[in-house]
């Protein structure tokens, strides 16, 4: 039984699930639903890079083939957007940037390998900042994506493609990656959920590697629900990587139970920032309201470190990149501008394949590491991480989750931040103490200013994912703000006229 | 703190990327406002504090020394710009310039 009489594409992963098993829907139905819409409405946002068209009819076939005969996973015949950092042996995998236009990867994302094996239905590569480097998705060396609550607005980044997928209905559900907010930054902005799980709890293996102490997969959706199923569905320990851990997966579903009374909810001074938007502070300052009365405890905490978040980031972040992307050299794959000697291959094919901001990333870390400028930049960078970590265990010992602004803006123009990278840098503010301590965030919306969407973010110890989300879910069955859907209709009127 | 041309010039050389005159120009002004902006960790005191690489408790993961499956050899291959008898073909960097040999 369908609850919502509404279109195919508005359907969560667990109501179209129920459509699909009472076989009211078939995969293809709801297959060909969103692939008609991508076509209406994608030339206009620009979620995707590649759709993929054939593998997802195929897939959804082989899924109504599993529905028959009763063997269907929770995500099996749910149309999903992939972030193109996730490699894809029967797609391009370009990570928004020339260097890799045309490039195959010769084997699967585990997390790509695993949805693959639920029966999702791949519909496509979403747009992202190149490199997943990137508050706006305008770093994406292909295309921008467009903001469906409003087309003059950024999505958010650097997973701007995912995020914005799954706000249209142009995907059920969509995977991202979060290095220093890019999957919770482009939630808040779009409206939807987005997940960054503790570090180690998804396999990286097949994530195009930008800084591999903070990276991590997670999930968008239009429901906390959702994004239960799919994490669960991507979760757990991989031989291939050896940073995944072997901390038991527990059942994310289960531990929604609509119930926090008597949970410890911390609220720390420090995310009360200059430049916080009066619109923002307000509906989150509604939100922790709203936990306080089903029943939770607020807390004061103390991070006093979190002013330091930002610059440490961009000493670590950038020097991990800097050594990452040494492989993109014109030699193993991607772009390869010949010259006269190996050298000057080298430097003509990065100088032309990368795009600014990578640039930019590249050299601060380069930078960064040199010889005489190593210990002032990148260990001391090390040890302020340090505090921050301390800052939160601290508070672990007194709360359950941490509530905050998953940023202090609505989504900006498009344009507004490009002139100035440390103005660009500021929008993830908020949503990069948890990728230097490696802890669990989910952005969930919790209203709206200017007609704009805002996120509350519910931080977690590590390995806490099943708390923070019971804590979302709990608040978004109060709310209505997830039944909230941007009218594309007008944005394509208004285009055409 | 500024940084000179020169330093651009030699940072970019460490990380073998070709920039225009205009490119180093502009990450002059860039990178030294960025480094401004991060100078702001400086005034912590981290004497007493140990770095932190890597977040989990996870050291040395170590397997058995089984060979396994790997990628087909073709498979890897195809997205060379160019290979030969089953390897990444590059130019030589011997011989060419004594700067050559060098880099």
């Amino acid at each position: 039984m369908i609850d919502s009489p509404g279109p195919l594409t508005d359907l969560t992963a667990a109501e179209a699930k129920r459509a699909l098993d009472s076989g009211e829907v078939s995969a293809t139905d709801l297959t060909e639903a969103y692939l008609e819409r991508i076509e209406q409405f994608d030339d206009d946002l620009g979620v995707y890079l590649h759709v993929m068209r054939e593998t997802a009819l195929a897939q959804a076939a082989a899924a109504d083939r599993r529905l028959a005969a009763g063997d269907a996973s929770p995500l099996t015949g749910i149309p999903v957007a992939l972030k193109d950092v996730l490699c894809t042996i029967d797609a391009p995998t370009t990570a928004g940037s020339r260097i890799l236009e045309g490039f195959r990867s010769p084997y699967d994302a585990t997390v790509v390998k695993r949805l693959r094996e639920q029966g999702a239905v791949f519909l496509g590569k979403a747009n992202t900042d190149e490199f997943a480097m990137g508050s706006s998705n305008e770093n994406s060396a292909f295309k921008p994506v467009r903001n469906p609550w409003s087309t003059d607005r950024v999505p958010g980044g650097s997973s701007g493609g995912p995020a914005a997928a799954v706000a249209a209905g142009l995907a059920v559900v969509s995977l991202g990656s979060d290095t220093g907010g890019s999957i919770r930054q482009p939630a808040g902005f779009c409206g939807v959920v987005g997940l960054k799980p503790t570090y180690g709890r998804v396999s990286r293996l097949g994530l195009m590697a930008f800084a591999s102490s903070l990276d991590q997969i997670g999930p968008f959706s239009r429901s906390v629900e959702d994004a239960a199923i799919t994490l669960q569905a991507i979760a757990g320990h991989d031989p291939q990587d050896s940073t995944s851990s072997r901390e038991a997966v527990p059942d994310y579903r289960a531990a929604l139970s609509g119930d926090i009374s008597g949970m410890k909810i911390g609220i720390a001074q420090e995310y009360s920032v200059e430049g916080m938007e009066p619109g923002v502070a307000a509906a989150v300052d509604r939100a922790i309201e709203r936990l306080r009365s089903l029943g939770a405890e607020l807390v004061r905490v103390n991070l006093p470190h979190t002013e330091y978040a930002l610059p440490t980031y961009y000493i670590t972040a950038p020097a991990e990149a800097s050594a990452n992307l040494a492989r993109y050299d014109g030699v193993k794959y991607g772009l390869a501008i010949e010259a006269a000697t190996l050298r000057e291959t080298y430097e003509r094919t990065r100088g032309e394949g990368f795009g600014p901001e990578v640039k930019r990333r590249i050299m601060l870390g380069t930078y960064a590491l040199s010889s005489g400028y190593y210990d002032a930049y990148y260990v001391k960078a090390q040890k302020v991480r340090t505090l921050i970590k301390r800052d939160f265990d601290e508070a672990w010992s007194k709360v359950d989750a941490i509530v905050a602004p998953t940023s202090p803006t609505v989504a900006f123009p498009l344009g507004a931040r490009t002139d100035d990278p440390y103005q660009m840098y500021l929008a993830d503010v908020f949503t990069i103490p948890a990728n230097m301590a490696g802890i669990p965030g989910v952005a969930i919306p919790c209203g709206f200013s200017e007609g704009l969407p805002v996120s509350l973010q519910i931080l977690g110890s590590p390995f806490a994912e099943a708390t923070i989300l019971r804590i979302a879910d709990a608040y978004e069955r109060s709310e209505t703000w997830s039944a909230r859907r941007p009218r594309l209709e007008l944005a394509v009127a208004s285009s055409e006229s | 703190m500024r940084l000179t041309r020169e330093e651009v010039e030699y940072v970019a050389a460490l990380a073998r990327l070709g920039l225009s005159e205009a490119e180093i120009t502009r990450l002059q002004d860039q990178l030294s406002s960025i480094l401004e902006h991060i100078a702001a960790i400086d005034k912590l005191d981290t004497e007493a504090i140990p770095p932190t690489a890597q977040v989990i408790s996870v050291t040395n993961v170590m397997r058995p020394d089984v060979v396994t499956n790997s990628l087909p050899r073709e498979a890897v291959l195809e997205n060379a710009p160019r290979q030969s008898e089953g390897f990444f073909e590059v130019h030589a960097i011997l011989g060419t310039s004594v700067e050559d040999a060098s880099s």
